[in-house]
């Protein structure tokens, strides 16, 4: 017991749980974004596996950092342009694209890598992100080093909570979003395109998700792997559920979770007692399962998820 | 650009319209073939003789097809019911264990009785695997793609502990395997001096079963309703839950299948590797299939091919294997898309 | 009409596969004329203004705004001519507020903020000028329906609409709503605005409007000045054709068969939907629920399909208590036609065989050993089409390709094949036209001759005091006490509907 105490306040400690919950922070505002505007985006998981790879790639084709990011997001974008013709234009089943489009992105990920670097046994490495350390801040005894001293990625998953419930809640966009997720035929008969809209609400929420699997490659890790992503795309899914579809209550779900996950590593290295690792391995799952089990009753989804929006249909 | 609905389908539009959309898959990974610098007709011509050129490739296609029919089946029974069971992979392990758990020793039967024991036990592992999420969708409105995703994830963990823990083969030279399964729970030969096993009977049977009872049977009745229609369902008085729950065990039940025939037909013992991912193509070969039960067998075929052929073809041409799995995601959209034209047709305004 | 039309339609043709649900149509409206446009269901009076709207595209024809011609199928080019469409179902997002629900799609959306404050100040001044005052910071969840209806005026009138399309705008209203309603539209013609008003309902015409257009069958048939005709004449362009009415014999009713005692239902929610019902329905009889749809009709219905059940209070049937579910109501012999035939009556996904079976696929006839009997399964089928007079291409048809009346008689024929003791019939005649109401009615007093028991869940007053013996008004979620059809006017009615005098009564039974 007294150990877990001594492990909080570890400043290391600390600051692993903000770098785990970077790329959940991603997905699941990217996931946010998409759901709210009415499209389950289960794409996340190949999503995120195909951003790490394309940003990866660029850093070690030459590329800069950031232009891994761009490159990163752009592909997200991309996927998510084809996820958005399957269901939004052509009203396929949600479920069904995304698991398609899971699988074609990873795939095609593997497949890329594979090609591109057909003779490595160990997977090359590139200069991932050097910490930023916030000014100031940073010098604060115990916290400081643990809390500001991040991946300029994970200030940017910071900025982009607030930007995007700013977004989502302040502006005519955000609204149109919202309005395209909960009564499409509300937004067409103002005048909106539902259409383009949720597009484009998929398009950002999966660039969001990719640049959250380049984190692995470019900030957390400095490789590619194969199974990388190892179910953080679903576990995004369920924090969306968890988060009751609020940016902010997103980041605190990120949080917590990782909390959880960093813990878990340690109490691993730590304990004397032996559980078998693998059972500290399958926390993310489990937590995620209760995760959903704890909010799904008072869930209050989007009333037009998965509901396919046909103009002119009768 | 619109959909609108078509007054009348045709039969040709409904066979043609998954060919076709295969079709396009290929033409579509060929550009990846010309980026890998590949020749297109190369790389065809040789996957189809990978997987079907001799006696023994068309003996290795089959055999990989027999686990690739079950998790189909598996997949399309739930689906048919609007239950999205994508656990299939866990639910394949489950039965492996269960397998393993009967059938290294612990009981020792004639073989008659030994290899359908592994069976029912396998199929009763898988079943009530999926029973788990099912139960939180049904009582709990937790939603069941997340729940049985997630525990493909925690499943393997926990064969990857038994493996490594307790059911580690001493025999093994280390390996994470468990011991093999006594002989009296092997399942024979189908063709002597290759790897076909009477799996391959136990998938084609209960394909027709499934047939069977998806279009001749009350419970069938009950499935196809409550997929096409809960809320109606439930109107006219058919228990929807009980329906629900009757699916989970079967769809997870003809995925345990799909473990016991790899390990007793094929494999012996249980390893991390036993499945390639059998869970997740099934959803391919069941979507391929219209989810129709014998459809999934030439599906689960067809996706056997690519795979065996892509094997062949990755290692005389130098492309990487996860073509593959490119080839089956893309015919996956594909066929998805074919299936709204069969039903729709697009107009351009 | 002297001054030049503010909007024309001009031959405009659409037809949905093989209907034509306009068949080259045009017809104008004049500045500071309320233009009733009048019709069955199914007339295609929905079709032509969604095509004016812009969320239909013609197959031929023109709309024209103002002198200027509006490019096909864009919403936002008929908002932007100065049209202005409170739709039949509201476009309305529950969880968002009314400000958020009105100033939707009035900014730029690429403009960094949402301008709330001017927003409540326009809104403050229109709900001044036009007596339309609602709570611009209420979720749309929290309102009534007649001030989400005023929510979609107000809609349109902040963006500027000078022709206001309303469909089918009194479906939904009590009485006196439907007045306060009248009050506002004249308001908005003495400030210049031009309203199309789409009804069919022949006394709301004659009420508000200044010339009508009948459409029947997607032709338009009959144009003329209100001041000169007649709800007859309208009547019959309208349904062109007599349609023999039904007939009720007088039977003295039998013994109680249904009885509702204290009911409540909540629903999971905290309000009660229904609140201390008492209904007795006896054998030979119909009883009438008259109301306002959203008064608790939903709720009775599904507490009589058994979708629900009471949270307090005591459902019997015979005299004995039941839990209600859809396999026991079945099973004691209820009958249950709801509103909703094509999402919770039928599956439109199987086949007409399949639906028919529905609720007695378990019994002997059908199954045996759990294998389905397909040759009496469709045998059945055949038999129901063919006495129902249902068109179809056959018992292996898909339920969803069927019309609208169609479905109705597979209802019908499904309830009806079962004897039933207690009929549920909730909006019966919901989307029919007036040949196929005709027939449920003659279904439903037919089995009440038989010796059933109806329980007719209306908002039309019409069908109610043709074909009850009873009626009995549900008002936010109480029951009147019950009255004889012959004893009862409009007027009482139409009061009780509105909530007056129902405290007084609600306790007596």
């Amino acid at each position: 017991m007294l150990d877990i105490l001594d492990l909080l306040l570890t400043t290391g400690f600390w600051a692993a749980t903000l770098r785990m919950a970077t790329p959940l922070i991603f997905g699941t505002l990217g996931e946010l974004l998409c759901e709210r505007s009415g499209v389950l985006n289960l794409g996340i998981e190949g999503i995120m596996t195909i951003g790490s790879m394309a940003g990866w790639m660029w850093v070690f084709q030459g590329g800069s950092l950031w232009g891994g990011v761009l490159v990163a997001a752009a592909v997200g974008a991309l996927f998510g342009l084809l996820h958005s013709i399957f269901t939004v234009y052509l009203g396929l089943s949600q479920h069904v694209t995304g698991i398609g489009v899971t699988m074609l992105t990873s795939a095609l990920s593997y497949f890329i890598f594979r090609m591109m670097l057909p003779d490595v046994t160990t997977p090359p490495k590139i200069t991932p992100f050097a910490p930023v350390a916030v000014p100031g801040l940073s010098q604060l005894p115990v916290v400081g080093e643990a809390l500001f001293v991040q991946s300029p990625l994970t200030w940017l998953a910071l900025f982009l909570v607030a930007l995007v419930g700013w977004g989502l809640y302040r502006t005519p966009l955000g609204l149109a979003v919202r309005m395209v997720g909960e009564n499409p035929m509300a937004a067409e008969a103002q005048g909106l395109n539902v259409h383009l809209i949720r597009t484009g609400a998929v398009m950002a929420g999966s660039a969001l998700m990719a640049v959250g699997g380049t984190f692995l490659t470019l900030s957390a890790f400095d490789a590619f792997y194969i199974g990388m992503t190892n179910g953080r795309g679903w576990i995004c899914i369920a924090l969306v559920v968890f988060a009751s579809w609020r940016p902010g209550k997103a980041l605190l779900g990120a949080l917590l979770f990782a909390f959880f996950d960093a813990m878990q590593m340690r109490v691993q290295q730590q304990t004397v007692v032996a559980i078998p690792y693998q059972f500290y391995l399958m926390l993310p799952y489990v937590l995620s399962i209760v995760a959903l089990i704890v909010m799904s009753r008072r869930a209050a989804y989007p009333k037009a998820l998965l509901v396919p929006f046909r103009r002119g249909e009768r | 650009m619109r959909l609108e609905p078509r007054e009348n389908v045709s039969l040709t539009l409904l066979i043609t319209g998954p060919v076709l959309a295969v079709a396009v898959a290929l033409g579509l990974c060929s550009i990846l073939l010309v980026w890998a610098g590949a020749s297109v007709t190369d790389a065809y011509i040789l996957l189809v003789k990978g997987a079907l050129g001799s006696r023994f490739a068309i003996s290795e296609t089959l055999t990989r097809t027999t686990p690739l029919i079950l998790t189909g089946l598996a997949a399309a029974v739930a689906f048919r019911a609007k239950l999205w069971n994508i656990g299939g992979e866990g639910q394949f392990y489950a039965g492996a264990c269960a397998a393993t758990l009967l059938g290294t020793g612990a009981i020792s039967l004639p073989a008659y009785l030994m290899v359908p024991l592994l069976f029912i036990g396998g199929a009763l592992a898988g079943g009530l695997l999926l029973l788990l999420p099912t139960l939180l969708k049904t009582r709990l409105n937790v939603d069941e793609v997340v729940t049985t995703l997630l525990l493909n994830f925690i499943v393997l963990l926990f064969v990857n502990w038994l493996l490594f823990g307790p059911w580690k083969d001493p025999m093994a030279m280390g390996w994470p395997q468990a011991a093999p399964i006594i002989d009296q729970g092997v399942l024979p030969e189908l063709l002597a001096r290759t790897r076909l096993h009477a799996g391959l009977l136990v998938a084609i049977g209960s394909a027709i079963l499934s047939w069977v009872l998806m279009r001749y049977t009350v419970w069938g009745y009950e499935i196809r309703a409550v997929g096409a229609n809960q809320e109606a369902a439930r109107f006219a008085g058919i228990p929807i839950n009980r329906t629900v729950l009757r699916t989970a065990l079967i769809s997870g039940g003809l995925a345990g299948f799909a473990g016991v025939a790899e390990i007793c037909g094929l494999k012996g013992y249980l390893t991390l590797d036993l499945s390639p991912g059998f869970g997740y193509t099934g959803i391919v070969v069941a979507m391929l299939a219209g989810l129709n039960p014998l459809g999934v067998v030439l599906s689960a075929f067809f996706v056997a091919v690519v795979y065996n052929g892509a094997d062949s073809m990755s290692r005389a041409l130098a492309v990487s294997n996860y073509i593959a799995d490119v080839i089956t995601a893309t015919a996956l959209l594909a066929v998805l898309v074919s299936m709204l034209l069969t039903r729709y047709r697009i107009k351009l305004k | 009409m002297s001054s030049p039309p503010v909007l024309s339609l001009n031959k405009v043709t659409k037809s949905f596969g093989a209907m034509v649900a306009n068949d080259n149509i045009s017809l104008e409206l004049a500045e500071g004329e309320v233009l009733a446009l009048l019709g069955e269901n199914g007339a295609g009076k929905t079709t032509l203004m969604n095509i004016l709207f812009g969320h239909y595209v013609a197959d031929s024809g023109t709309v024209t705004v103002f002198d200027r011609e509006l490019p096909p199928g864009r919403p936002r080019a008929a908002i932007e001519a100065g049209v202005g469409m409170v739709h039949q179902h509201f476009t309305l997002a529950d969880n968002l507020t009314v400000l958020d629900n009105i100033v939707l799609g009035t900014q730029s959306l690429w403009s960094l903020r949402l301008d709330a404050g001017r927003a409540i100040e326009k809104l403050r001044k229109l709900a001044d000028d036009f007596g339309l005052g609602v709570d611009p910071l209420a979720h749309v969840r929290s309102l009534s329906v007649g001030e989400r209806q005023r929510v979609e005026i107000l809609k349109a009138l902040y963006r500027d609409a000078r022709i206001l399309i309303m469909d089918e705008p009194t479906a939904v209203l009590t009485p006196p709503e439907v007045e306060s309603l009248f009050v506002t539209l004249r308001r908005l013609i003495a400030k210049g605005l031009s309203v199309v008003f789409i009804s069919h309902k022949l006394g709301e015409v004659m009420d508000i409007s200044d010339r009508v257009v009948v459409l029947r069958g997607g032709r338009l048939v009959y144009t003329t000045a209100t001041g000169a005709t007649s709800r007859g004449a309208l009547a019959e362009a309208m349904v062109g054709r007599t349609i023999p009415q039904p007939s009720r014999i007088q039977i003295e009713p039998g013994r109680p068969l249904l009885a509702l005692e204290q009911v409540t239902v909540r629903a999971g929610g905290r309000k009660a939907l229904l609140d201390g019902a008492n209904l007795t329905l006896h054998e030979h009889e119909i009883l009438g629920i008259a109301g306002v749809s959203g008064n608790g009709q939903n709720q009775l219905a599904d507490l009589l399909s058994g979708m629900i059940r009471p949270d307090e209070g005591r459902v019997c049937l015979d005299g004995k208590t039941v839990q209600p579910s859809p396999m026991t109501m079945v099973r004691q012999g209820v009958g249950r036609i709801v509103e909703d035939r094509n999402d919770l009556g039928l599956i439109g996904d199987m086949t007409i065989a399949e639906n028919l079976a529905a609720e007695s696929y378990r019994e002997q006839g059908f199954s045996r050993f759990g294998i389905l009997r397909g040759v009496a399964l469709r045998r059945h089928a055949k038999d129901l089409i063919e006495q129902f007079d249902v068109r179809c291409p056959g018992p292996d048809a898909q339920v969803r390709k069927l019309s609208g009346g169609n479905k109705q008689k597979l209802v019908l024929g499904r309830v009806l094949s079962r004897a039933p003791r207690v009929i549920l019939a909730h909006q019966p005649t919901w989307g029919l036209d007036v040949g196929a109401a005709a027939y449920v009615y003659d279904r439903l007093l037919a089995a009440r001759r038989r010796g059933s028991g109806v329980l007719l869940i209306s908002e039309d007053l019409d069908e109610l005091l043709r074909l009850c013996d009873r009626i009995q008004v549900l008002y936010q979620g109480r029951l009147s006490h019950s009255m004889l059809t012959k004893e009862v006017d409009r007027r009482e009615l139409g009061l009780l509907m509105s909530g007056h005098g129902m405290e007084a009564n609600s306790c007596t039974h």
